[in-house]
């Protein structure tokens, strides 16, 4: 099997499924938990959006 | 008894003062690590456990898709005996990439890094959930 993602929606899959397990490990009660994990998703999209756009600005 | 206490404790959202050590506590981190999830689900936490084997399963799985590199133990470079320290943290998938021969990586694909990334991070996480379902087994956690 071979599989091609492009960096975007590696870096998606990565954030989701990392946050799920960080959601899960890190709260104690499922409300909690959701709401972490959320966080964790916001925070790892975000540090790519913000790394990506600087990479643009360094470039230009 | 002690147990019991332990997790009404943790029910309350306060910490043991000091965690017991039952078989549980012993069998649930050895299960998780060798199969992500079973540590939780051992102990009754369906969904949770579910989700951790899925979440690992699928990184770990998807990084070798993507034609990630499996580290075999090794003396050299530091970022490769680190390598190998994050994958050896999959448990059981470790060993069964490595019976068949899975993970040769493909130097020559961007891709095959993010690839290794996914499988080092896939054993990584299955060292949190492990964790998690030992704080499970001894009340610290619900």
């Amino acid at each position: 099997m071979n599989l091609e993602l492009s960096h975007f929606s590696a870096s998606l899959l990565f954030a989701v499924l990392a946050s799920i397990v960080f959601g899960i490990s890190q709260r104690n009660s499922p409300k909690e938990m959701v709401k972490y994990g959320l966080y964790c998703l916001v925070l790892f999209v975000g540090g790519v959006l913000v790394a990506g756009w600087l990479m643009w600005i360094i470039k230009h | 008894m002690a147990g019991k206490t332990n997790i009404q404790e943790a029910s309350h959202g306060r910490v043991p003062a000091r965690p017991v050590l039952t078989a549980m506590a012993v069998i649930a981190p050895a299960v998780g690590w060798l199969v992500p999830g079973f540590g939780h689900i051992a102990q009754k936490r369906w969904v949770r456990g579910g989700l951790l084997l899925a979440c690992i399963l699928t990184m770990f799985f998807v990084g070798l898709a993507m034609q990630g590199k499996v580290y075999s133990p090794n003396t050299g470079d530091i970022l490769e005996i680190l390598g190998f320290i994050g994958d050896i943290g999959a448990g059981g998938l470790y060993f069964v990439s490595k019976a068949m021969g899975w993970g040769q990586g493909a130097v020559h694909r961007a891709t095959a890094d993010y690839g290794t990334k996914y499988i080092i991070v896939a054993g990584l996480l299955n060292i949190i959930s492990a964790v998690d379902a030992y704080h499970i087994a001894i009340g610290k956690k619900r």
